[in-house]
């Protein structure tokens, strides 16, 4: 089975994040980058899979230099090769001209499974693995909650659907499959894995040295700003009865913590 | 690549990708799976005996020991990171690995036979075999050479007597690293199984400190050992002494884990205290507590980084480890006073991992050599007048 898994170096969830002055970006200076998360559960659902039916995982990145962080912890955890698409002349490119980028390179490789976070923590377009889908013309699974090879042309895939229900499918192989956070329980890079990683080849490839056509950003990004907070206090009148389930209401579909 | 939590002169640039791997491996561990249950263990007094076999499997024991028995293989400064993130959980925990590591398995590679080694290391780096290390007495603690425990020569072996105190996992132990004396009065390490007649420990109670951590008393009634448990590459107190050099490297990185916690604790508390109308971090007295912690962690950073990069060349002094666990150490013990004033009330609190800390450190301050004899371990080394003894 071979298996590529994309994944994207985001900012960590605890980062403070401030804008930049020019409204457009975010200040990096202090901030802690991580994998993003959906990839994590996306790297380790390829891990258990290649376990299980052997093959080899490859992890492809998209950005600036950092980002071999990324990919060296995929490595030390377990993935065999890594693939660093370094966009430093061609930063910030849409999700629709990313994809073609990473097509550009996927295309010969012959992937059995493509796998990737169902959205990135950042800007959150959770597109990328439809899109490869389409570009590549493979089969797609979205919100995939479980998995299961069932022989060497199929994948059996558990989707997440809207209020609590599941879906189990087929899928015919290749395909590209998003992953929700939550299937697995992603592994800590052990100590051993990490003094193997760098045994492990990490090829670099400058974005600017590609033959691409039909890549510029078609969307750009207007303005960064921070939602203002708001403190809204609302009263549940009535009955004891309707109290009660107004709270629950507010409980389950507001908040959603029920 | 950077490292996690507080590095405020960027000391990141310093260090290996391996060597921040490791730090991220071993914050994340311990973040999602030690700190939810650290409290709870400290409180009852019991060790998480239930994480050995999960901190075995990430590589913690014998991180700096070679691939060949099992071990990780790391750098010294990749030991060190480790420590750091495993103090800055709980004293207790890094004590385990310190033991385990520094002064069971080390022994054993440097002093042991090649039999030893292959019989010993790899159970110890799986976690499948505890190990504690037995060379304070009740009568001898900063003076281990005056000990009293005796090997005495049989016709296969040595019969042990004696009694040690204070010892780290000894009633969790399956095999015990013992210091003794033979009849001509050289002190010795033996490989002292746990399961032999005569061998008891039993464990020692009512600790207000590192409650976290098993400690027991080893007692040794005639317990027999065939010769092949004596570790042949060393004799006289300079075979304990290299074992805690070792330990202590890591104690000089570990306490500085403690004190990041504790910082980082007072830093956020500070921050959402209102006090007067006005968050307590927008006082100058506590923002000169904060500025004074902060600055000593950075330079204990310094001092464990250098020490690492001198032991990793292989050029560390043992009196240049006595000044990074004494300094470090001290700075941890400073920080947890000044971190307990700024959370006020809530510093006593068990919400809030200060007092633990606190309470920890004061074993730390006294173990692997007391702050004093560090202080006299240097005043030696510049005066060349020994004034311990
Ligand atoms: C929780 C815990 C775990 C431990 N684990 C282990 C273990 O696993 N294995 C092990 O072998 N030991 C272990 N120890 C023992 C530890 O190493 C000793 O406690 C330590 O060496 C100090 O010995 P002592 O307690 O007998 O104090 P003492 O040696 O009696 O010292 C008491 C005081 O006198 C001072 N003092 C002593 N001599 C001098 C001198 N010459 N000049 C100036 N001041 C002096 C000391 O600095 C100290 O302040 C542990 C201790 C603790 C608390």
């Amino acid at each position: 089975m071979k298996i590529c898994v994309l994944i994207k170096q985001v900012p960590d969830t605890d980062s403070v994040i401030k804008i930049s002055n020019d409204q457009k970006s975010i200040e990096m200076e202090g901030i802690t980058l991580a994998t993003n998360e959906s990839d994590s559960y996306a790297l380790e659902e390829a891990l258990l899979l290649k376990e299980d039916q052997g093959g080899e995982v490859t992890v492809l990145s998209l950005g600036g230099e950092s980002c071999q962080q990324v990919l060296k912890d995929a490595l030390a955890k377990g993935a065999d090769k890594a693939i660093h698409l370094d966009d430093d002349d061609y930063k910030d490119l849409d999700i629709l001209s990313a994809a073609k980028v990473m097509v550009n390179v996927l295309k010969d490789k012959e992937f059995d499974i493509i796998f990737s976070g169902l959205q990135s923590d950042d800007i959150g377009n959770a597109q990328l693995g439809l899109i490869m889908a389409e570009l590549l013309d493979t089969s797609h699974a979205s919100l995939v909650m479980g998995t299961e090879i069932l022989d060497e042309k199929t994948i059996k895939v558990k989707q997440e659907l809207e209020g609590g229900w599941f879906q189990w499918s087929e899928l015919d192989l290749p395909a590209s499959i998003t992953i929700q956070s939550g299937l697995n329980k992603p592994r800590y890079a052990s100590l051993r894995g990490i003094m193997m990683m760098k045994r492990k080849p990490l090829e670099s490839i400058k974005v600017s040295e590609l033959n691409l056509e039909n890549t510029s950003s078609k969307s750009f990004v207007h303005k960064l700003y921070i939602p203002q907070k708001t403190k809204e206090t609302v009263f549940i009148q009535g009955s004891a009865d309707q109290v009660v389930d107004g709270l629950i209401e507010k409980l389950t579909n507001e908040i959603k913590v029920l | 690549m950077k490292l996690k939590g507080l590095d405020y002169l960027n000391i990141s640039e310093h260090f290996s990708d391996e060597e921040i791997l490791v730090q991220h491996s071993v914050r994340d561990y311990v973040d999602s799976e030690l700190q939810p249950i650290i409290e709870e263990h400290f409180k009852n007094g019991t060790f998480p005996a239930e994480k050995i076999k999960e901190m075995a499997n990430l590589g913690l024991l014998g991180i700096n020991l070679p691939n060949k028995y099992g071990c990780a293989g790391l750098s010294h400064t990749a030991y060190g990171l480790a420590c750091q993130e495993l103090e800055r959980c709980d004293s207790g925990i890094r004590s385990f690995v310190s033991v385990q590591g520094s002064l069971v398995m080390y022994p054993i590679f440097a002093f042991g036979s090649d039999e030893q080694k292959e019989n010993w290391l790899p159970r110890l780096a799986s976690g499948d075999t505890i190990g504690c290390f037995g060379l304070t007495e009740p009568d001898y603690g900063s003076n281990p050479g005056g000990m009293i425990t005796r090997a005495v020569k049989t016709k296969n072996g040595y019969t042990l007597n004696g009694s040690k105190m204070w010892i780290t996992n000894g009633s969790v132990a399956d095999v015990a690293i013992v210091w003794a004396k033979t009849e001509d009065e050289v002190i010795h390490g033996f490989i002292v199984e746990t399961d032999r007649d005569g061998f008891d420990a039993p464990e020692m109670k009512n600790k207000w400190s590192l409650r976290a951590s098993v400690t027991a008393e080893l007692i040794l009634e005639n317990v027999e050992i065939p010769e092949e448990n004596m570790l042949p590459g060393v004799s006289g107190l300079k075979g304990p002494l290299s074992c805690l050099t070792q330990a202590r490297y890591g104690i000089g990185w570990g306490t500085i884990g403690a004190a990041m916690a504790m910082y980082e604790t007072a830093l956020k508390y500070a921050n959402e205290r209102i006090q007067f109308g006005k968050s307590i971090s927008s006082f100058q007295m506590t923002q000169e507590k904060l500025v004074w912690i902060l600055s000593e962690i950075t330079k204990g950073q310094l001092l464990a980084m250098q020490a690492g990069r001198n032991k990793d060349r292989n050029v560390l002094r043992h009196q240049q480890i006595s000044m990074l666990k004494r300094n470090n150490t001290w700075v941890a013990r400073e920080t947890a006073r000044l971190a307990r004033e700024i959370l006020g009330a809530n510093g006593i609190s068990g919400e809030y991992p200060i007092m633990r800390h606190m309470m920890n450190i004061e074993s730390v301050y006294t173990y692997e050599g007391t702050h004093d004899m560090h202080t006299l371990v240097l005043g030696d080394d510049i005066t060349g007048i020994p004034a311990y003894r």
